[in-house]
């Protein structure tokens, strides 16, 4: 057993400013704060992902604003909520005139029914610090039988040098409720700073929610993201996690399936260069029967980049007719690249019908070859059969305007045309 | 518009395939090139349209003016040089109109010349598919993925229509068709036949040969040019085999 001498945890968030005592969720955090410590290599779940450099500097907590036009997705027609450096920029924000929709701080979040429905999960160091020193958020509730009539935008900004960004959010879909949750990460003169943001939410029975997150940081910027779901009863959770920025970026994803007959999406695109590294770490826990989950991730790893994924599905001995698919495919563009693939099933039922997968390739020489013998040139031969590659994930993102961005985004930063 | 002087050409770090090979193909010809199994037929082809993994050990190769080894494979299109493939890879995602809107575009801005318009693209692709009987619907699919053998080949003379190459070298185009498709196929050829282009048939059987009318035809055997004669010689050759030539030969 490892002795903690100095608590790295405690030091780490020692200038923080101190939250108001009158949160019991803070007041838990914190105490379990103290017993902690960050995870190193030789923890299973991090085994390749290495924090340590990061977690000994220092992070400053400054307000700021910025312009929401500058992050405004065209055609989205969305309710926009502005976050810079982990402070909601109300001025900046728009809630649209949407009956189906409630958006409050997320401090109005009531923490008796918080507490209830997060109960038993597994916090980490990160999503403590994370619920202990929050600065914002919202919290948003979608009402029963209702269907918001704008997408909910989480515009996502970090303005300056070696800042931490604590935000954090609640979505609450009523029953019988559907909604579309974006949630955009962007960043500006940013070295050195630290997201470190929690999304968190309760998709009750027959509802359905969609969330398609869209990471573009800059290559200098840590990205740690927790996500909790729970969903009940014959609902539907899909998240598509796209992923280009950072330079070590974590995307933790655990839904719990607290029903029978819930579907469960995860889909991911993660294109890496220079030195980045991404981590898509995923749980999906069945504890009823009859439900369905897919996941499907995609890497491109260029440069001396390297990607980490690590897909869990848990079927619990009640769970019984189970189907779960979940499949990682790579494709490494250098020798310096690399990728840690590991999908994991763990079944304690009988009778489900369970499949994983995983490749980590190069792209096909022979079909490179075969464009370039009809005028193609190199470059744009392997352009075409990586945008191939990766373009089934991101057909999953079913908002024609998002796409277009996402389009857009990929043209600018990759030269990648779909 | 092609001369192929004293060519030999070896598999990376291996043995010698092709051992001094001559040919030359002038505007408005068809040759056909048969020979035996491991004559290097299919060599000859891999090392005209660029293919990595061979050798140029001697010798030269003239298309229309430029030096043909010396280019990469995509610049060769670009020069106007066509392979239609023995076996034609599937590419899963890459749909077949998207990738020939490309290759096309980039073919046009390498001579100067101007973007095809959306309209006229569709335009050709109709003509193209239907010379062919291609339905639009596997035009538009992944290149060649769940297509049938006969469905490939086709797909290889569509995509020959579209580019509309100076010079098309189709690769055992015949081998693994059906009568039908054989008959697509080739009438498919002989509608792009023109006084302007040149088409190299490498075959193993005459029956293509039925079909295309060659000009000339070649015997290839150990890597050289033994004979050539006219489309007679495949039907004396479809009878009597390959050995009665090298046996011509050692007299």
């Amino acid at each position: 057993m490892e002795v903690v001498v100095d608590n790295k945890v405690l030091e780490f968030v020692a200038d923080f400013k101190k939250p108001e005592a009158s949160s019991e969720v803070r007041k838990q955090a914190m105490a379990a704060l103290s017993g902690m410590d960050f995870p190193t290599t030789r923890v299973e779940e991090w085994k390749y992902t290495r924090v340590a450099k990061y977690v000994k500097r220092k992070y400053k907590q400054v307000q700021a604003t910025v312009n929401v036009e500058d992050y405004t997705i065209e055609g989205l027609d969305a309710h926009e909520l502005v976050f810079v450096n982990g402070y909601f920029d109300e001025a900046q924000s728009t809630i649209k005139d949407d009956d189906a929709v409630s958006i409050q701080k997320i401090e109005e979040l009531n923490e008796e029914y918080y507490s209830d429905v997060v109960d038993g999960t597994e916090e980490n160091v990160f999503s403590l610090i994370n619920k202990a020193y929050q600065t914002g958020g919202v919290s948003v509730v979608v009402k029963k039988n209702k269907k918001a009539k704008h997408p909910i935008h989480l515009i996502h900004v970090v303005d300056g040098e070696e800042l931490i960004a604590n935000t954090r959010h609640f979505v609450h879909l009523e029953s019988g409720s559907k909604a579309e949750v974006v949630a955009t990460f962007h960043s500006k003169n940013s070295t050195n700073s630290f997201t470190n943001v929690a999304l968190e939410g309760h998709v009750e029975s027959n509802a359905s929610l969609t969330i398609n997150k869209l990471q573009t940081e800059a290559k200098d910027v840590l990205h740690i993201s927790n996500e909790f779901f729970v969903q009940d009863e014959g609902s539907n959770f899909l998240i598509n996690t796209i992923t280009t920025g950072g330079i070590l970026t974590r995307n933790g994803l655990d839904v719990i399936v607290e029903g029978e007959n819930c579907h469960t999406e995860m889909n991911g695109a993660y294109l890496g260069t220079e030195n980045q590294h991404i981590d898509n770490h995923t749980i999906i826990d069945q504890l009823y029967s009859n439900c369905t989950s897919s996941e499907l991730y995609k890497g491109v790893m260029d440069d001396k980049s390297s990607g980490v994924f690590n897909g869990k599905v848990i079927v619990r001995q009640d769970a019984q007719k189970i189907e779960a698919y979940q499949s990682n495919k790579n494709i490494l563009l250098s020798k310096g690249a690399n990728v840690y693939s590991k999908p994991e099933l763990e079944i304690y039922a009988d009778d489900v019908r369970c499949s994983h997968g995983s490749t980590i390739g190069e792209l096909d020489e022979e079909a490179v070859y075969y464009l370039r013998s009809r005028g193609i040139s190199e470059a744009n031969a392997r352009q075409l059969l990586v945008a191939a590659f990766i373009g089934d994930v991101l057909e999953k993102v079913e908002n024609e305007a998002l796409r277009a961005y996402i389009d857009k985004l990929f043209l600018t930063d990759f030269g990648w045309e779909f | 518009m092609l001369t192929i002087k004293n060519l030999h050409a070896s598999v990376e770090e291996g043995a010698e395939i092709l051992k001094g090979l001559n040919l030359e193909v002038k505007a408005g010809e068809v040759h056909a090139i048969m020979g035996p199994n491991g004559s290097g037929k299919s060599t000859l082809a891999s090392v005209l349209a660029g293919k990595d993994g061979y050798e140029v050990t001697e010798g030269s190769v003239d298309f229309d003016g430029a030096d043909l080894l010396d280019l990469e494979a995509e610049d060769r299109a670009k020069e106007g040089l066509f392979l239609a493939f023995q076996y034609p890879v599937e590419i899963p995602g890459v749909s077949n109109v998207n990738f020939l809107r490309t290759a096309m575009n980039e073919i046009r801005e390498y001579r100067k010349e101007d973007k095809l318009s959306a309209k006229d693209f569709l335009a050709k692709v109709k003509v193209a598919s239907n010379l062919v009987e291609l339905n639009d619907k596997l035009s538009g699919r992944s290149v060649n993925v769940g297509f049938s053998g006969g469905e490939k080949k086709r797909n290889e003379i569509f995509q020959m229509a579209m580019l509309e190459p100076k010079l098309a070298i189709l690769d055992e185009t015949d081998s693994g068709l059906d009568i039908d498709a054989l008959r697509i196929v080739s009438e498919g050829v002989n509608k792009l036949r023109n006084k302007d282009n040149a088409i190299i048939l490498i075959t193993h059987y005459q029956r293509l040969l039925e079909y295309i009318q060659p000009d000339f035809v070649h015997v290839l055997s150990d890597g050289k040019i033994i004979k050539t004669g006219g489309k007679d010689l495949a039907l004396e050759l479809e009878e009597r085999g390959y050995d009665w030539i090298n046996e011509e030969i050692a007299q």
